[in-house]
């Protein structure tokens, strides 16, 4: 029962998008299909600076952007391979953390990044062969173990993590980078334009990894196990490169959540912040970058929303997740896609 | 020696209530192939009902029964509107809406209820048995018991009756069942009814020794999941055992080793169970389901 | 298609632009009112509506009346800066308070500096206040005072050999890490040191290792929600007669309620507010914290707690800067804030200096004992 479940509905899913893919071909075929969606995303980045009236939009933006790029690393583990991981905060956490404590040992910020990134895609890669042979709620019980020893490892090393109460980060501010160019910008919206930068920078990765050889073997085992490795792939290899993969979009969104808040706890690789990530994949569909934009979008955005009925934000939030779940089973953006193109036809 | 004693007793009633949630999971499991994360919320149904209606002077026995009766209800209806609309979805997709779920009854309960934490006297008192150099509460007892029971029911009723078997056969064909002429969307309710009954009834036990409050359903879901696939999903036996291990390992590890890492071990030995032993201690294979 | 989609998203999250501002003091308030902080984050902003309404019922403050907006950050750092944000920029408000804990209060504090706006943080850690940042300040007192205070109450009895059992939830580990710091300037030894995770339903094997400690004379339970309860029940049973301390954090009448009978001969740090009738006819706080409870009673029906009446203070305290100020200008009412003096709340005597943001000593905590379900003060 390895998440194979969606076996059956990525076939359309797939069509859907290439058919996208291969329309937009058509009309320009220079563009690859990766920079074309650097461009979109480019562009939907542009455009929300272009309407954002303050300070606080561009706040509530650079959380879309942060959510987006962790979510497109689900969407290479979910969407592409199938393989459901309740942990993935763990490797978010272990970016932010990295990036937060490493440069009061006297190594700067950028380099503290890379360092918790390396460290993620590490610890993914030691551990995604024994978790990755176990498949459905095995996985998704293994993951999860996997991410609560992570949290638990934050909340106890006090002396390491400042504990449950988190620890400041200090260390590079978004607008000296725009400073470097003589751009003077306030800092949520220096952070908006990293932010989007590295989301649309993530997407694009991420469809082009979908249309190379590794990718379509990734798809093959979504698909079946067995009949990929019929087909010569070696299964445990690339889904361990997948999980790695997913690893490092997380822990680069945390190093970048960590930067732009200045300060984090245990919670940012908590149990919860594990589902609200691959809800945010499922609920705007897992298979394309798309759908993470539009689930990280959704779920950051609502909570803002919901503050008028504060009481009832569980319940609406919850409601939310059943109601898609059942409704659009391959969440928003293809549901909208297949409603586009039966109305077309 | 007094000690361990101590570590024992305390153990075997914590594990003794996540053995009683793995239950309720194991149940459903085995009629619909699905882990119902919103499992936690019905043992906070169970305690918050009960602690509402005790503390408005409903005698203990009318209300147990009543907190057990609104659990069941809750879970029909979960299974009504939630989960039978997504039969056929993704594994995925119902981790989600299970999880979806779970915070939908959250949310309901801090309207309904109230976000303080509740408890209510134990049914038998509060004042401590002494066994050997160990102290137990009664309290603890009437958990040991119920999981017990919980567990020998279960197991009588899956392999012995006719609706029991009926769930069975809904979870391992559900095209075949119904040709024989089972009746699977009443094998359904009829898990989902008990299964929330079963978490209700470990929330009623539990309250007087681990208290309640609105938000404690997921960490109680998460015990009883990891307790579930220690022991290998859909077996009652093997819930049985996961439950009481956790708990012991938990108990030996704060007692012996360090107690701020004791929550980490539970979970570093489900990993070493899933890594050398995939189908947990009592599992069977699974079987790929497509 | 899902360009289309995403850009109606878009737009969609224009519209929640806040309404705009109209002639009237606004005050801010980010607050855990959900999540694993709602019992504090839920007495404080019933508190804060409560004196809202109070406040604009006889007139406002110097005739202007005063619009209170709050939103839950669930105890969530990140969702708290976001709102804080909002706060200063949609909302516009001239001062906040908030921070139900210390993750979400420190995420915030950033901003009040970029922003020049004042904010009283309603978190207990010493890290808010220490070292000074000249826009933030708190009203609880800081857990490293719970320590000594507590500490000071041991050696008074002639013991020294303390036993540590902390919950590893924000609030316990930081007072934890305080009470280690200060035990050797406080005359006393940790012999013993463990910890159990929040909703842990039984630490009596914890309990069973402290108790058999050599030399161990008392025992110290830094911790708040439903875990002190339960070690305080764990030790009951196990039947442990050496003298046994909770931390302000159960300083409620909820915490007798839960720990029941167990609860008798406990000791530990508090604020006037359990005592009202016990406190003498001269007392400073007498007054407020007798007002506080019939209002807080009135509204809810119900008891205020120890961390309501943080938010009582910290409102309190902003509403007096802001008459004495004259003015609604943020920087104007920090300055107001900062020259608090001698300011009598539920919680202490407040006087604030550019040096201490906090503006409370040692004389603000009582040390009380649990006497047959009801509090006794203990003589010093």
């Amino acid at each position: 029962m390895a998440g194979q479940g969606t076996t059956t509905d990525a076939a359309p899913a797939d069509t859907g998008r290439h058919a996208y893919l291969k329309n937009g071909e058509a009309r320009r075929p220079r563009i690859g299909p990766g920079l074309r969606t650097f461009l979109i995303f480019a562009v939907l980045v542009g455009l929300g600076a272009l309407i954002f009236p303050s300070s606080y939009f561009y706040r509530v933006g650079t959380l879309v952007w942060i959510n987006t790029l962790a979510v497109t690393g689900i969407v290479v583990l979910l969407g592409y391979v199938g393989l459901v991981s309740l942990g993935h905060a763990g490797f978010f956490a272990i970016g932010a953390y990295a990036t937060a404590i490493l440069p009061s040992y006297g190594i700067p910020s950028p380099l503290a990044m890379l360092a918790g990134v390396g460290m993620a895609g590490g610890l993914a890669l030691i551990v995604g062969r024994p978790i990755l042979k176990l498949s459905g709620y095995y996985l998704a019980i293994a993951t999860l173990g996997l991410g609560m020893l992570i949290w638990m490892v934050l909340s106890k090393e006090a002396w390491l993590t400042g504990g449950p109460d988190g620890m400041v980060v200090s260390g590079m501010n978004a607008r000296n980078l725009f400073k470097l160019v003589g751009l003077k910008l306030k800092s949520a919206e220096a952070w908006y334009w990293v932010a989007g930068f590295a989301a649309a920078t993530g997407a694009a990765i991420a469809v082009n990894l979908a249309r190379s050889p590794s990718g379509r073997a990734l798809r093959a085992i979504h698909d079946s196990d067995v009949a990929a490795r019929s087909l010569g792939v070696d299964v445990a290899r690339a889904k361990s490169r997948a999980f790695v993969i997913s690893a490092i979009y997380a822990a680069v969104a945390g190093a970048l959540l960590a930067l732009a808040n200045g300060y984090i706890t245990p919670e940012t690789g908590g149990f919860m912040h594990s589902v609200e990530m691959v809800t945010m994949a499922v609920l705007g569909g897992a298979t394309s970058v798309f759908g993470a934009l539009v689930g990280a979008l959704i779920l950051t955005a609502l909570p803002q929303v919901l503050t008028v009925f504060a009481d009832y934000e569980h319940m609406v939030l919850g409601g939310i997740m059943v109601v898609t779940m059942i409704a659009m089973r391959r969440g928003l953006v293809p549901f909208i896609a297949d409603l586009w193109n039966r109305r077309k036809s | 020696m007094s000690e361990l004693l101590q570590f024992l007793v305390s153990g075997l009633t914590v594990g003794a209530i996540y053995a009683a949630i793995a239950l309720g999971f194991t149940l459903i499991y085995n009629a619909s192939g699905v882990v119902n994360f919103a499992q936690g919320e019905f043992v906070v149904i169970g305690g918050m009902t009960a602690a509402a209606l005790i503390g408005a002077g409903v005698p203990v026995w009318i209300a147990a029964p009543l907190a057990v009766v609104a659990g069941m209800l809750v879970g029909v209806a979960l299974y009504r509107a939630a989960i039978r609309p997504a039969r056929e979805a993704p594994l995925v997709s119902l981790i989600i809406i299970t999880i979806g779920a779970s915070i939908f009854l959250r949310g309901a309960m801090q309207a309904v209820f109230d976000k303080q934490i509740h408890r209510y006297d134990g049914f038998s008192g509060d004042a401590p048995l002494r066994v050997g150099g160990a102290t137990i509460l009664p309290q603890s007892l009437w958990i040991i018991g119920g999981s017990i029971a919980v567990f020998a029911f279960l197991a009588w009723f899956l392999n012995r009756t006719r609706a029991g078997r009926g769930i069975k056969a809904t979870a391992s064909n559900r095209m075949a069942a119904a040709l024989v002429g089972i009746n699977t969307g009443r094998a359904m309710n009829l898990s989902f009814a008990l299964s929330a009954a079963i978490g209700a009834l470990a929330g009623v036990l539990a309250t007087p020794v681990t208290f309640t409050s609105y938000d404690v359903g997921v960490l109680m879901a998460l015990k009883g999941f990891s307790a579930t696939m220690l022991g290998g999903v859909g077996s009652p036996l093997g819930a049985l055992a996961g439950g009481l291990l956790i708990g012991l390992i938990e108990a030996m590890t704060a007692g012996y080793i360090s107690s701020d890492y004791k929550d980490a071990s539970a979970f570093v030995v489900i990993l070493l169970v899933l890594f050398l032993r995939p189908q947990g201690l009592f599992g069977a294979r699974i079987t790929e389901r497509v | 298609m899902t360009r289309q989609a995403v850009a109606a998203g878009i737009s969609a999250l224009a519209l929640l632009a806040g309404a705009p501002a109209l002639a009237e003091i606004r005050i801010g308030a980010s607050l855990a009112i959900t999540g694993p902080a709602a019992f504090l984050g839920d007495p404080e902003a019933k508190t804060l509506e409560m004196l809202v309404e109070e406040l604009n019922a006889s007139g406002g403050i110097n005739g202007e009346e005063v619009e209170l907006i709050v939103y839950d950050d669930g105890a969530d750092p990140n969702k708290a800066r976001t709102f804080a944000t909002r706060l200063i920029e949609e909302d516009e408000v001239v001062a906040v308070i908030g921070g139900s804990s210390t993750g979400a209060t420190m995420a915030m504090a950033p901003l009040f500096a970029d922003y020049e706006i004042p904010f009283i943080s309603l978190a207990g850690a010493v890290v808010i206040i220490d070292p000074v940042q000249e826009f933030v300040f708190k009203t609880p007192h800081t857990d490293r005072m719970a320590c000594e205070k507590i500490f000071a109450d041991i050696t008074s009895r002639g013991l020294s050999r303390v036993g540590l059992i902390s919950g590893t939830g924000g609030f316990g580990a930081s007072m934890r890490e305080q009470c280690l710091s200060v035990a050797e300037a406080s005359g006393v030894e940790i012999v013993a040191d463990e910890s159990y995770g929040g909703s842990d339903s039984d630490m009596t094997p914890q309990l069973t290792n402290i108790a058999a400690t050599d030399g161990i004379e008392a025992i110290v339970n830094p911790g708040f929600g439903q875990g002190p309860a339960v070690v305080t029940r764990n030790y009951a049973q196990l039947g442990l007669d050496l003298p046994f301390y909770q931390s302000h954090g159960v300083a409620s009448d909820e915490f007798i309620k839960l720990a029941g009978d167990s609860a008798n001969g406990v000791r530990l740090p508090a604020t006037p507010l359990l005592i009202p009738d016990q406190l003498a006819e001269d007392d400073v706080q007498r007054q407020p914290v007798q007002d506080y409870i019939a209002a807080y009673e009135e509204a809810y029906g119900e008891k205020p707690s120890t961390f309501g009446g943080y938010a009582y203070d910290a409102f309190h305290l902003l509403v007096d800067a802001i008459e004495r100020a004259g003015s609604t200008d943020p920087v104007e009412i920090r300055d107001a804030l900062e020259a608090t003096e001698g300011h009598a709340g539920v919680t202490g005597v407040y006087s604030f200096s550019p040096e201490d943001h906090m503006g409370l000593d040692l004389s603000a905590f009582r040390i009380l004992e649990i006497e047959d379900g009801g509090w006794t003060p203990v003589e010093q």
